[in-house]
């Protein structure tokens, strides 16, 4: 089995990235590779619980996938943390700008996580960002 | 006793038919036949890929009216 670590920054809220970032996470982590996703920016909004965020598309393929039968971005983590070795880390500094305690979050969501944290776990990874 | 299981994924898009496999692979036992069913011809070609990947047994795959049934045998 390949050990392998990938590490998916994600800061983007629009809807083909959350999505992309969330193939390349969960296809990874149930094909065995260890899988560091950082949530930052607009990115962590659709992650706090009760919050009915409006996620915005880019394009055409934004607005092709909402309309047709494509795995939710949030499945696709959530399937990541369940079926394989992912782990979700919300950023730190966003939940303080957004005032957002970590019971607020999804539960698949593992601890808040500053960027000296992020970038001493990423240091013998790959790094995708989205 | 092996079983045979059929994966409905028709209409899903990549990766939900993987995703769907690799959910019940977990409620399968060694030696079972999975049929994942997908119209998403991108899964037809990277459904192959992952079983070889993380060493499960590929079996065949056959297209049908717009159809496409991989077959896989759980083999760890």
């Amino acid at each position: 089995m390949a050990t392998d670590k990938i590490c998916v920054v994600v800061v983007s809220g629009s809807l083909e990235r959350l999505q992309m970032a969330a193939m390349v996470a969960s296809v990874a982590a149930v094909s065995g590779q260890e899988v560091l996703v950082f949530l930052s920016m607009n990115a962590l909004l659709p992650f706090i619980k009760g919050r009915d965020v409006q996620v915005p598309v880019e394009g055409e393929m934004g607005e092709l996938m909402a309309g047709k039968k494509v795995p939710s971005f949030k499945v696709l983590f959530e399937q990541a943390v369940e079926l394989g070795d992912a782990r979700i880390f919300p950023c730190s500094m966003a939940m303080d700008v957004l005032g957002v305690e970590q019971d607020e979050l999804e539960s698949y969501m593992g601890e808040a996580t500053g960027l000296t944290k992020f970038l001493s776990d990423a240091r013998d990874g790959q790094v995708w960002t989205f | 006793m092996a079983e045979k299981k059929i994966v409905d994924g028709r209409g899903s898009f990549c990766p939900g038919p993987l995703m769907e496999l690799i959910v019940a692979l977990k409620e399968s036992q060694v030696g079972d036949e999975l049929e994942v069913l997908s119209t998403d011809k991108g899964s037809a070609n990277d459904i192959p890929e992952w079983v070889k990947k993380v060493g499960h047994e590929y079996i065949a795959t056959t297209e049908s009216e717009g159809v496409w049934h991989i077959t896989i045998r759980k083999a760890k």
